[in-house]
């Protein structure tokens, strides 16, 4: 089993040291670990850092967006053939102790893509972030016929035959729903696993905002109509 | 016939716009079927615009009060259309652009590994 860890990260200097130092080398269940950072064309130092903590970095030559970051992460894991993909924010809000939960329904066959949620717990979370997840959950509901606690989760884990099968086409913010629509569409086995993010000032600051809500909303359903 | 001179300089502008479509469609920048679309399209401008009963006629035919109503009305669902149609065009151009953006990103992974070895020999 090898399994490789998945790192968008857009002008991420000050967190992705401490993100990637902080994952573990060894999992129950694994024999190898492997990180890649996709460095999605930051005008930061981010890729120069990721670099020097001895990781597999994907230079994006000019910013695509989280979806263009995750196509290639997934490009280079179907490429290099790995058995689990998991995706990892890098801004410092999920911590790396998760990583052997979420692969356990995968480990065990049960599961072929898992997410980590962020609103099965009672951990305390701001507000507007609620109201934004909720509000996305509902939406990818009714376009895509899933429901998930949590949509716009960038904790996920993927078995090799989900990596194989999600072909994803958004970009933007729009590719947290779209999964699953890949998920409803390869008729891929789904759950959830309870994790409590770190809500620093700094991740609060990256994450999804209030205002991307629109042109997300629009993103999608214009992709409907297509 | 007389012309007005609002007449005279919308005719001069289709003209123009007719003949860009005739060049662009003699470069092969602009397909077949976009040219049959264009010049119908701008062609029945140039028709309305000379002769305005034209449209009044259509309008009666299709139940629209007025010649002038149906000129705006078919040109705001044209407009529509057109925006849509850029819509999905950018879109695609974006994600033609993800994919060159990746295929360097690996390009430029696969030659860093290559180099290496020799590198440490």
């Amino acid at each position: 089993m090898r399994l490789l860890i998945g790192i968008p990260a857009y002008n991420e200097e000050k967190m992705i040291g401490v993100v990637i130092s902080s994952l573990p080398k060894r999992l129950t269940g694994v024999d190898k670990v492997d990180i890649v950072v996709v460095d999605d064309g930051s005008e930061d130092r981010t890729g120069e850092i990721a670099q020097s903590k001895r990781v597999t970095v994907l230079r994006h030559i000019i910013n695509r967006g989280l979806g263009g970051a995750l196509k290639t992460i997934f490009a280079f894991a179907l490429e290099r053939n790995y058995d689990i993909l998991v995706t990892f924010d890098a801004d410092g809000q999920h911590e790396s102790k998760y990583i052997s939960d979420v692969i356990k329904p995968i480990l065990s066959q049960k599961s072929d893509v898992v997410i980590g949620t962020r609103w099965k717990s009672k951990a305390h979370v701001p507000f507007s972030r609620r109201l934004i997840n909720q509000l996305a959950n509902v939406i990818t509901f009714i376009l895509y016929h899933v429901w998930t606690s949590d949509s716009q989760s960038g904790f996920r884990a993927f078995n090799k035959n989900s990596i194989n099968k999600i072909k994803l086409q958004t970009d933007g913010m729009e590719v947290s729903s779209e999964f699953f629509k890949e998920i409803k569409s390869n008729n891929l086995r789904f759950s959830e696993i309870s994790i409590i993010p770190v809500y620093s000032d700094y991740s609060l600051e990256k994450g999804q905002r209030l205002s991307n809500a629109p042109s997300v909303m629009i993103n999608l359903l214009l992709r409907l109509l297509r | 016939m007389h012309l007005v001179f609002t007449q005279v300089v919308l005719s001069i502008f289709i003209v123009f716009a007719l003949s860009r479509v005739f060049l662009r469609f003699k470069s092969g920048e602009v397909t077949f079927l976009g040219f049959l679309f264009w010049i119908l399209l701008f062609g029945s401008a140039l028709a309305i615009i000379i002769y305005p009963p034209i449209s009044g006629g259509i309008a009666r035919i299709l139940g629209i009060g007025r010649g002038v109503d149906l000129v705006i009305y078919t040109s705001i669902v044209l407009l529509f259309y057109l925006v849509f149609r850029l819509y999905v065009y950018l879109q695609d151009m974006r994600h033609e652009l993800t994919k060159l953006v990746q295929k360097l990103a690996m390009k430029e992974l696969d030659e860093k590994n290559e180099k290496k070895p020799s590198s440490q020999n």
